[in-house]
Parts: C-alpha cells; sequence; structure tokens
C-alpha cells in the first residue's frame, strides 16, 4: 500500500506533489538544521577560539533574509498547492479509455457497498474494476462519517449521510490492491478495509455477467438487513433491483442505520441508557 | 422514553452497579491502585497532620505562583495517565497484526480518545498556563496577577475536568469517538452510553477554568506592568504569553458552544449534527476547528516564549531580533485564525476553498522559521552553556523544523489527500506537540524549578531523561511516518497488512525507550530533593538570567518584590546587574513600606467541588444532584461575592527583615562576579 507506488494517474500526481513540496523544503531545512548544530557546538563555552559578540542582537540584512528565505519557499509551495489544487480536485474526472464506469459507494457500519447502477450489480468489501477506465465515484454514508481511500490510486473523501460527494480516479494496472476507511467509524472500524481487483477491461464484462447472475437480490428491504451494525466477513454480491437505491439512500428515503442495539440500562460498552430512544 | 420513572431511576439516574467494569481487570485495577494511591496519600497528610498546612498553604491559595506550581503537579499526574494509555496503544498496534491484540475494540477505542483528550486539555494546557501563572507576574515585576481569586477558580475547575475524566475510569465509560468526538458518531443513536457525556462535560467545566485563566492573564499583561515596563520592554515569554491568551479568550467560547449544541442534541433532542431533521455534522467540523487550530498555536506560542527565554540566557546575549519576534508572535496569532478549513481538506470542497486555506496554513511558516532563524542567530556569537534547559532548547529546534516540514506538507491539499488521517499525521502532530509544546514544558521546569523552590534540579539525571526522551521520541515517532507512508490510517485496533507491521514493534521499542526519559525525569526530581542542600538556590540567580523573575529571591516572597522594580530596557535585570557592578556597591537602606495582598480564599475549591457533583450528576442524569451542585455553585460565588475584607498588610517590618536577607545574597553574588 506504498504512497510512493502509485498505480493510477491521480496517486501518482498525488505523490510527485508529496515528493517535490518535501524535496523544496529541505534544501531549507537541511542547511537550518546543520546550521543549529553548527551553532550551538561552535559557540559552546569551553571553546575559546569562538568570538563572544554579545551586542549581535539586531542586523536588518540578516532580519531580510529570515524573512525572505521561509516567505520565498511559501510563495514557491503555495504554487504547487494553488496549482494541484485545481488539477487534482477529486470532482474532476480523470479521462480514460473505454466507457467510464459508474460507481456509488456507501460506507455502512461496518463494511463498504459497492453499487454499479449501470451493470445493475452491487458488491460489498470488494471493488472490482477495469484497467485505464475512467472510474467515478458517486459516495455516501448509511450512518456516521467514513472516508473512501485506496491508497495506490490517491485522493481520499469522506462519506456522509445525507450528502453526496464525488471522487474521480482511474487504475493503469491490473491486480490486487487494497482500500480501507480513513476516518475512525465505531468499534467494526478497523474491519472496513477492502479488496480492489483491477481486471482487464475485456474481462470487466464477463465479472459483470457473472456477478449479474447470483440470486442475492439487493432492494430496499436488503440493504436495510446489510446496514445494521456488524462486521461482514464473507465478500457478497448481489444483483441490483432498483438502480436508483443509491439515490434513496442519499436522500434519506430510507432513513440512517440504527445504532448499537442497547441491552442493559447502564452506560456501559456494548450497552446504553434509559434515555437512548 | 421510560414510561413512568421509578424511584431509583429519580435517585440515581442511570447510574447503577453495571456501570462498574466488574468484567475488565485492566481498568479495574489501575483505577483500584489510584484510588489506593490517593488514599494512602490522604491518609498521610491526616496523620501527619498536614492537612491545615495543605489546607491554608495551597488549596485555598491565591497566590500565582502557589496556583502555578498545582497546575504543572497536576499536568504531570495527568501525564503519567496519558503516557499510559499511549504505552498501551503502543503494545496493542504491536501484536494485533491479524489478531485481536490484548485489547477489544470498545476498549482501545476509549483509551486513544481518553489518551487525546487528557493530553491536549489536562497535560499541555495546564503545564503551560501553570508556567505562565508561575512566571508570568515575576517577569512583568508585580505582585500578582489581575484577579487573584477568579485565578484559583480557574485551577480548581481544571482539576474538576480531570477528576471526571479519570472517574470515567471506573465508573462507566469513557467517550470511544475520539478526542474531537465527530458527530453523528458521538450523537446518541450511535454512542448511547455515558462516555461522550464524561468527555462533553469535562470539557465544558475545565473550559470555564482555562477562559478565566485567559481572561486572567490577558488582563495581567495588559494592564500590571511595573514602571518602565512598556509593551517592548517585555520578555519574550510574556509576549507570547498574551498573544496565547489572546487566543484562549477568542476560540474557547466556540468550544464551549460546540460542545453545548452536542449536549444538546443528547440530552434533549436537539439536531445541531444529527443526521436525521437536518443536522449538519460539517458545522460540527467546522465550529470544532475553528476553536481547534488556534488551540495547538495556544500552546505552543508559550513554548516558544520559554525557547525564547531559554536560549539568550543560556547563550549569555539577548535575544537576536526582539521586535522581529513580537512581530512573528503576533502575527501567529492572527493567521491561527484563519486555517481551519485545513484540517478537513478531503470533506469535498472546491479547489478554490481548498487552495486558499492550504496558502493560509502555510504563511504560518513563515513567522515561524523566523523565530528558528532568530533563535539560531542567538546562539551565534554567543558563549553557550549546555545545561539541562539549553539541551532541551536544542533539541526542540532541531525536532520541530521537521514537525514543521512535514506540517507544511499536509498543507498541500493534493499531499492531503494521501496523508489525512494517516498514521503520516498522527507522527506529524506528536513531532510538533511533543518536539514543540512538551519539550518547552520541560524546559521551562528544569529552567524555573529554582525560582519556584529554592533549589536546582539534579544536572546528571535530567540530561538523561533529555536524551532517552529526544531518542525515545525519534525511534517511535519516525516509524509512524513510515507507516503513514505505506497507507496506514490511524485508530485501527487491528490490522491484516504485513508491512505495516515491523514498524508498529519498532514504536513500542521507542515507547519503551520514551518511558525511561519519564522515570528518570521522575529520578531527578527525587534525588534533587533528597540533595536539595547542596543544590539550594541562594542568589535567587542561578542561571545569570536576565529578565526580573530572577531580580527576586528563590522562592520569592509572598509579594514578590520588596519594591516595584525601574525597568529601563529589553532584559530588565541583566542591565541592573550591569549598572550595580558599575556603580559602587554600598547601597543605603531603602525605606519598605506596607504590603497589601490578597487573602487566600475556598471560593475556588469549593466551587469546584460542586462543579464536580453537578458534573457527575449531568452525566448520570441525577437531576436533583445537578440542582443542588449548581445551587451550591453559585451561592459560593455569591458569598464571595459579598466578603468583607479581600486583602490583608503585610507590615513594613516584615518585608524589610525578608528582603534584607535577598538583598544581602544579592550584594554578595554582586562582588563576587565583579572579584572574577
Amino acid at each position: 500500500m506504498n504512497l510512493l507506488d502509485p498505480q493510477g494517474p491521480v496517486a501518482a500526481a498525488n505523490s510527485t506533489i508529496l515528493v517535490d513540496s518535501v524535496f523544496i523544503m529541505l534544501a531549507i531545512v537541511v542547511p537550518t538544521i546543520f546550521a543549529i548544530l553548527a551553532f550551538a557546538f561552535w559557540f559552546r563555552a569551553s571553546n575559546t577560539k569562538a568570538r563572544f559578540q554579545p551586542g549581535f542582537v539586531y542586523s536588518g540584512r540578516v532580519e531580510m533574509v529570515v524573512w525572505a528565505i521561509p516567505a520565498l519557499t511559501v510563495i514557491l509551495l503555495g504554487g504547487v498547492a494553488w496549482i494541484g489544487s485545481h488539477q487534482l480536485d477529486p470532482a474532476a474526472p480523470v479521462p480514460g479509455t473505454g466507457s467510464p464506469v459508474r460507481i456509488q459507494a456507501v460506507s455502512l457500519d461496518w463494511k463498504w457497498l459497492f453499487i454499479y447502477p449501470d451493470q445493475r450489480i452491487a458488491t460489498v468489501n470488494t471493488l472490482t474494476v477495469p484497467a485505464g477506465a475512467e472510474l467515478n465515484f458517486q459516495l455516501t454514508s448509511s450512518s456516521v462519517m467514513n472516508t473512501f481511500f485506496i491508497p495506490q490510486l490517491g485522493s481520499m473523501i469522506y462519506t456522509m449521510n445525507g450528502m453526496v460527494t464525488r471522487l474521480n480516479l482511474r487504475a493503469d494496472n491490473e491486480g490486487k490492491l487494497k482500500g480501507m476507511s480513513a476516518h475512525f467509524s465505531g468499534d467494526g472500524f478497523p474491519d472496513m478495509m477492502f479488496d480492489v481487483n483491477v481486471i482487464s477491461p475485456l474481462s470487466f464484462p464477463d465479472w459483470v455477467a457473472t456477478t449479474a447472475k447470483t440470486d442475492a437480490v439487493l432492494n430496499e428491504e436488503s440493504y436495510k438487513k446489510l446496514m445494521q451494525q456488524g462486521i461482514e466477513k464473507g465478500k457478497p454480491t448481489y444483483r441490483l433491483e432498483d438502480p436508483r437505491l443509491f439515490n434513496l439512500i442519499a436522500t434519506q428515503h430510507i432513513p440512517p442505520g440504527p445504532g448499537p442495539e442497547l441491552m442493559s440500562d447502564a452506560g456501559r460498552p456494548h450497552s446504553g441508557g434509559h434515555d437512548a430512544r | 422514553m421510560p414510561a413512568a420513572p421509578t424511584v431509583e431511576a429519580m435517585m440515581l439516574g442511570k447510574l447503577d452497579w453495571s456501570a462498574i467494569p466488574f468484567d475488565q481487570p485492566i481498568p479495574l485495577i489501575a483505577g483500584g491502585v489510584v484510588l489506593a494511591g490517593i488514599l494512602a496519600v490522604l491518609i498521610w497528610v491526616v496523620v501527619k497532620g498536614h492537612l491545615p498546612y495543605l489546607w491554608h498553604e495551597w488549596i485555598t491559595s491565591v497566590d500565582h505562583k502557589r496556583i502555578g506550581v498545582m497546575y504543572i503537579l497536576l499536568a504531570s499526574m495527568m501525564l503519567l495517565r496519558g503516557g499510559s494509555d499511549a504505552i498501551m496503544m503502543r503494545i496493542q498496534q504491536a501484536i494485533a497484526y491479524q489478531s485481536q491484540g490484548y485489547l477489544p475494540p470498545e476498549h482501545y477505542n476509549q483509551i486513544f480518545s481518553a489518551h487525546g483528550t487528557i493530553m491536549i486539555f489536562f497535560v499541555a494546557m495546564p503545564f503551560v498556563i501553570g508556567l505562565m501563572n508561575l512566571i508570568v507576574p515575576l517577569q512583568l515585576g508585580v505582585r500578582d496577577v489581575a484577579f487573584p481569586t477568579l485565578n484559583s477558580v480557574g485551577f480548581w475547575l481544571t482539576a474538576t475536568g480531570a477528576l471526571l475524566v479519570n472517574l470515567s475510569l471506573v465508573i462507566g465509560e469513557f467517550a470511544r469517538t475520539g478526542w474531537l468526538a465527530f458527530p453523528p458518531l458521538s450523537e446518541l443513536s450511535y454512542s448511547p452510553g455515558v462516555g461522550v457525556d464524561y468527555y462533553a462535560w469535562s470539557l465544558q467545566i475545565s473550559g470555564v477554568g482555562t477562559l478565566v485563566a485567559g481572561i486572567n492573564l490577558v488582563t495581567t499583561v495588559l494592564k500590571l506592568r511595573t514602571k518602565g515596563m512598556n509593551y517592548l520592554r517585555m520578555p519574550m515569554f510574556c509576549w507570547t504569553t498574551l498573544a496565547s491568551n489572546l487566543l484562549i479568550v477568542a476560540a474557547f467560547p466556540i468550544l464551549t458552544a460546540t460542545l453545548a449544541m452536542l449536549l444538546l442534541d443528547r440530552y434533549l433532542g436537539f439536531h445541531f449534527f444529527t443526521n436525521e431533521a437536518g443536522g449538519n455534522v460539517m458545522m460540527f467540523m467546522n465550529l470544532i476547528w475553528a476553536w481547534g487550530h488556534p488551540e495547538v498555536y495556544i500552546l505552543v506560542l508559550p513554548a516558544f516564549g520559554i525557547f525564547s527565554e531559554v536560549v539568550s540566557t543560556f547563550s549569555g546575549k539577548a535575544l537576536f531580533g526582539y521586535r522581529s519576534m513580537v512581530l512573528a508572535t503576533m502575527a501567529i496569532c492572527v493567521i491561527s485564525f484563519m486555517v481551519w478549513l485545513h484540517h478537513f481538506f478531503t470533506m469535498g470542497a472546491g479547489p478554490d476553498v481548498n487552495a486558499i486555506f492550504g496558502i493560509a496554513s502555510m504563511i504560518i511558516a513563515v513567522p515561524t522559521g523566523v523565530k528558528i532563524y532568530n533563535w539560531l542567530f542567538t546562539m551565534y556569537g554567543g558563549r553557550i552553556r549546555f545545561a539541562t534547559p539549553m539541551l532541551w532548547a536544542v533539541g526542540f529546534m532541531v525536532t520541530f523544523i521537521i514537525g514543521g516540514l512535514t506540517g507544511v506538507l499536509v498543507a498541500v491539499p493534493p499531499a492531503d489527500f494521501m496523508l489525512h488521517n494517516s498514521m503520516f499525521l498522527v507522527a506529524h502532530f506528536h513531532n510538533v506537540i511533543i518536539g514543540g509544546v512538551l519539550f518547552g514544558a520541560f524546559a521551562g521546569f528544569e529552567y524555573w524549578f529554582p525560582k519556584a523552590f529554592g533549589f536546582r534540579l539534579d544536572e546528571r539525571w535530567g540530561k538523561l531523561a533529555f536524551w532517552f526522551t529526544f531518542s525515545g521520541f525519534y525511534i517511535t515517532f519516525v516509524p509512524l511516518y513510515v507507516a503513514g507512508m505505506l497507507g496506514m490510517t490511524r485508530r485501527m485496533q487491528h490490522y491484516d497488512v504485513a508491512e505495516w507491521r515491523p514498524w508498529m514493534i519498532v514504536a513500542a521499542i521507542g515507547m519503551a525507550v520514551l518511558s525511561i526519559g519519564v522515570i528518570c525525569q521522575i529520578m531527578q526530581l527525587v534525588v534533587s530533593i533528597r540533595n536539595r542542600e547542596a543544590l539550594r538556590d541562594r542568589t535567587g540567580d542561578p542561571w545569570d538570567g536576565r529578565s526580573l523573575e530572577w531580580a527576586t529571591s528563590s522562592p520569592p516572597p509572598v509579594f514578590n518584590f520588596a519594591f516595584h522594580p525601574d525597568v529601563r530596557g529589553e532584559d530588565a535585570y541583566w542591565d541592573m546587574k550591569i549598572a550595580a557592578q558599575q556603580q559602587s556597591l554600598e547601597h543605603e537602606e531603602p525605606e519598605y513600606h506596607d504590603i497589601e495582598m490578597p487573602r487566600n480564599s475556598p471560593t475556588g475549591f469549593v466551587c469546584a467541588f460542586f462543579a464536580t457533583i453537578m458534573g457527575f450528576a449531568l452525566i448520570w442524569h441525577i437531576w436533583w444532584l445537578v440542582i443542588l451542585g449548581s445551587l451550591g455553585a453559585f451561592a459560593t460565588f455569591v458569598v464571595f461575592a459579598w466578603r468583607d475584607h479581600d486583602e490583608y498588610v503585610i507590615p513594613a517590618a516584615e518585608v524589610a527583615a525578608i528582603d534584607r536577607v535577598n538583598l544581602e545574597e544579592r550584594r554578595n553574588l554582586v562582588s563576587m562576579a565583579g572579584a572574577i
């Protein structure tokens, strides 16, 4: 999951900016650290060769330089930030080969649901995408906040209930990647890691066809079952009954997922209080 | 809603025996040990007859020095608690590869939430506020802070917050939401337990304490300065105190309002931040960070002040570029309010918004960089003595630059799109908070300890503590930077990614080294107390200091100065020493006057006692006790407001007796220096 081993153009651009920024800053940070250690060593009290200059407490030239160095660095980096923010706006499309794939991601407690509205299928905790195609994400949450993040594809984005965020990515190479939630969302949070299978664009239709053959159907009813708090160990796949399911979730026509089940009266772990409802 | 409340529910609210975690050995044993420790100390105090002394000299004291010492004591105790949490987390992440480790999620999640809350609110805040309380009036050459009794109230309310957080260890639970309790996770539907209530009420109560401390210190710096101490003659620490407390006064009400809204959601069914009924979590994010970002500068600015004093004193030079430093401090103070959005670049704002806040965040690096260079040039041409405080200062400069680099890096939105919430971020803010605030607190502790207690700290143990902490810091947090670059996100109770594992193990080893540093620090205190006669500071000026706190004895008399010092320039005390060496050493006996000092008052303690009751009752929905607690706190305030005598007089003869001893020691010092 090395950030410096990008598998798509967004991650590549992100990590280039990351590395460039570090080097721009190292250019002044390294000499400064060196100067701190050198001055501290040379001007030690026991060094008789060092000249004691108690009157050296102001110098217009030095002040000019010490304000200018960080200011120039920040101007340079500010340019990087401005251009980078615009080029890598998560909502901006990332052109690719073939037709774009629309994916609607929903963070549930505590699993990921990926809906492919055009293919009329849905998967849990596995994201399968064709290499090279533009991936067009719409994201929301069934309950609490989460962050959708595939480190080697780049740019993460929050998921929030009642709201839709947008993200565009592209995976360039076939292979297996890992994704995760990068925003703490409760007890099952560490189990929100998911597999990303990048397959060849030719085999993608086959995968869709195979997946669509499943008996499991995703509709409002089965979604409500799925959004109960819990960890999903398997990787179920569904036929999507209504391609508008995501809109029903995002617009809260399907109400937000419930919290923990209340078992006793005390305010302890796994339990709730009198007034919890 | 429950149908008809039972008698028990009316008497005890949600509280019953199931609130005590009998099934969880770790918090129960920890709580038991702490409780036994507190009981043992209490019994010892009572049996030995120290109770009247403690009550009259400390608990009811309104002396800024005593209150400062109590703040630092509170912070040190809480540092041990927060540090234990850190050790537990590092061990958990070192072993929880493809396994659940030894901490179940509901426990682990409480630990990281408590760790953050305690370290920021009950370690860093009281430590810096304690140092400011202790030193700022001395540096300004005055006898007390502007509002001495309010100062005591502020301290005790902070202690109330700390007490409530620790109570959650054994009665109920703490928040499992992270240290900022983001909704909707912190809303009643997803966190039905009392954890978030413990979190919110302890911060509400201690937040009041912090706010009054801020008001008090701002007023002190603005209104109480000795003659000749105009703004551009104030020591740097006073400037950073002013900036930091202005930020407290401006920012803490935002925190109070935000938590009040969350509490209204939880207690009265409001919908500020809920998923339902138009609540908006993004509003919480904006509000909490509108407080949260200034907060980090509230912490680090006083540390910058401490380092300015330390670097200048131990280099034997005035601070380089003093006016530039003042400008940089105030620039940081203002800009820190305009950057909060960089905490959530990944929430989907447009590129213009992200870029503007990214650039604004980087701009803070300019005045901060200027400060580093000015310290650097203060060392240039100096005669540097490497006493322990100076080691912390040099360690800080190196460490903080690296933290600054990674900070500016995450201020670049496209880089943050990969690093947000990662272990890299965790490493970054520990880099600046440990490397900046904690190193600063330790430097200030070592530097001003002789002033507070009249004897120096053992240098050998102090240096050991520095080297272990310094190296332990790098061994712990460099691996976290690497883990972040490998995609690891924060708050993972367990994980299945093999490449993260080795770094978590190294970080756990680093934590062990850091712990040795803390043990050395404790050893230093023990050894120094034992050797206090040998380490006695008779002159009041153990470091050849430059500002007015060194112009009085160690520890200073309750009135600080027999005469208000007359300040003629920056480095007031240094100038006095030079003048004294040049002029004849024989002084005429000055004419002493009576000094009026504020009387001690139990108001703070009693107020906090009732606030504790109120907070506890609110958390457990024990409404009659809430009413009792609030009435008690209000009554305490009314009684205080109707007091007749708030000052007492120290007669001139007593002032003279105390001051003559001090002057004698000081003359010996000056004549010895002259002889050399």
